[in-house]
């Protein structure tokens, strides 16, 4: 009998399953077919079996854009994370400071991802910009067009002020939910700031943190409109990342096959490192508590 | 029904009803015996489906490093992604 109610739960589960067969799946299955055919227009499309994957493989510029992305999504969760932990830690737990921060933080979240890349281009433009007029005017020739290292450092800056409050919404949902006796615990044990951080609150925050960090993960790895809108993969191919490679060889180039090809190997990436990071964390303090 | 905008395949359409098979198997298999948690070679415990994802998912970095490294034809391949599979199912 028992087994029979917990089966009925599958039925509730048909319509996700659904959107997700008709939105993932089936997509997914139409890009395996094009990476390995050479594909001239509707009905044109010859077999090739795996000459796109031995040729994305060896292209030297998708490598190039496959580095840049790890450095890129390496740096974002280095400085995103224990930033957002930090912000939320800082952040007030009861009073009218609440609903302020809150609201000031959330702020950057709700603005559309090619806006974000046309306010940082103005905010950073040497003449008018505010940031980019102060730090020119501090004697710093600051140019995220001409130069590959400042439009690294403006990308930097423009993620992590977007993206940087939903680590810290996140962790501050975290934080809240931890019950007031595991603080009173700490204080009659006379814990330390540090000793209460790392021993309750870190622990308590895994869940969240653990959200956040393969989010933040498979998005920054993702990224396309904030760059391409910002410097359209320039100066040169340093700010190229795998995505607007992507679409430039799909889209420009109108190259499906390598495109595709690409796309599962891009797919793969992201499926081994979202499973490792889930695990890490789903085990991070598991051999403490035995 | 056209399917002509998914650009079927015969290897393509052997691949999924392949993976489909194997997922309708893996159902049947569970409600008939439901899987227990263990820790094998692999340094975490896994579930009879958790080993199924990492077999598949090292099968596909398997093709890539083949594709990638050889020249050799992909279907040569095929015994070492069944016996990765396996050994992962059965010892992982």
């Amino acid at each position: 009998m028992n087994k029979w109610e917990d089966n009925k739960a599958w039925f509730l589960v048909l319509p996700v399953f659904i959107v997700v067969a008709f939105s993932a799946i089936i997509p997914l299955m139409t890009v395996v077919n094009y990476s390995v055919q050479d594909i001239f227009g509707p009905g044109q499309r010859y077999f090739v079996g795996v000459e796109w994957f031995k040729e994305v493989l060896n292209d030297s510029r998708l490598h190039d854009a496959l580095w840049r992305q790890f450095l890129f999504s390496g740096l974002v969760l280095l400085i995103e994370m224990p930033l957002g932990i930090g912000i939320a830690l800082l952040m007030p737990k009861k009073g009218w400071g609440v609903s302020a921060s809150l609201v000031t933080i959330a702020l950057p979240l709700l603005i559309p991802w090619n806006v974000i890349g046309t306010i940082w281009i103005i905010f950073t433009r040497p003449d008018i910009g505010l940031f980019g007029a102060a730090i020119n005017s501090a004697g710093i020739a600051f140019d995220h067009t001409a130069s590959p290292l400042h439009a690294w450092i403006t990308l930097m800056f423009m993620e992590v002020w977007h993206w940087t409050p939903l680590v810290a919404l996140l962790a501050y949902a975290g934080l809240m939910a931890i019950p007031e006796a595991y603080y009173q615990a700490a204080r009659i044990d006379g814990a330390s700031a540090w000793a209460t951080f790392r021993y309750i609150q870190l622990p308590k925050m895994r869940g969240v943190l653990t959200i956040a960090l393969l989010l933040r993960f498979m998005d920054s790895f993702l990224i396309y409109a904030e760059p391409f809108v910002l410097t359209g993969g320039g100066p040169g191919n340093s700010t190229t990342f795998l995505s607007i490679y992507l679409v430039k060889v799909a889209v420009g180039q109108f190259d499906l096959g390598p495109a595709a090809a690409f796309s599962l190997i891009y797919f793969l990436i992201v499926l081994l490192f979202s499973w490792l990071f889930y695990q890490a964390l789903q085990n991070v303090g598991k051999g403490e508590e035995r | 029904m056209d399917l002509e905008w998914m650009a079927w395949t015969p290897p393509t359409a052997i691949f999924f009803i392949t993976i489909a098979l194997i997922l309708l198997a893996m159902g049947i298999w569970e409600i008939i015996s439901p899987t227990i948690e263990r820790r094998g070679i692999l340094p975490l415990s896994t579930t009879r489906g958790d080993r199924l994802f990492i077999g598949l998912l090292g099968s596909g970095y398997i093709a890539i490093a083949w594709m990638g490294l050889t020249d050799w034809n992909l279907y040569l391949s095929l015994p070492v992604y069944v016996s990765f599979i396996g050994l992962v199912m059965r010892f992982g």
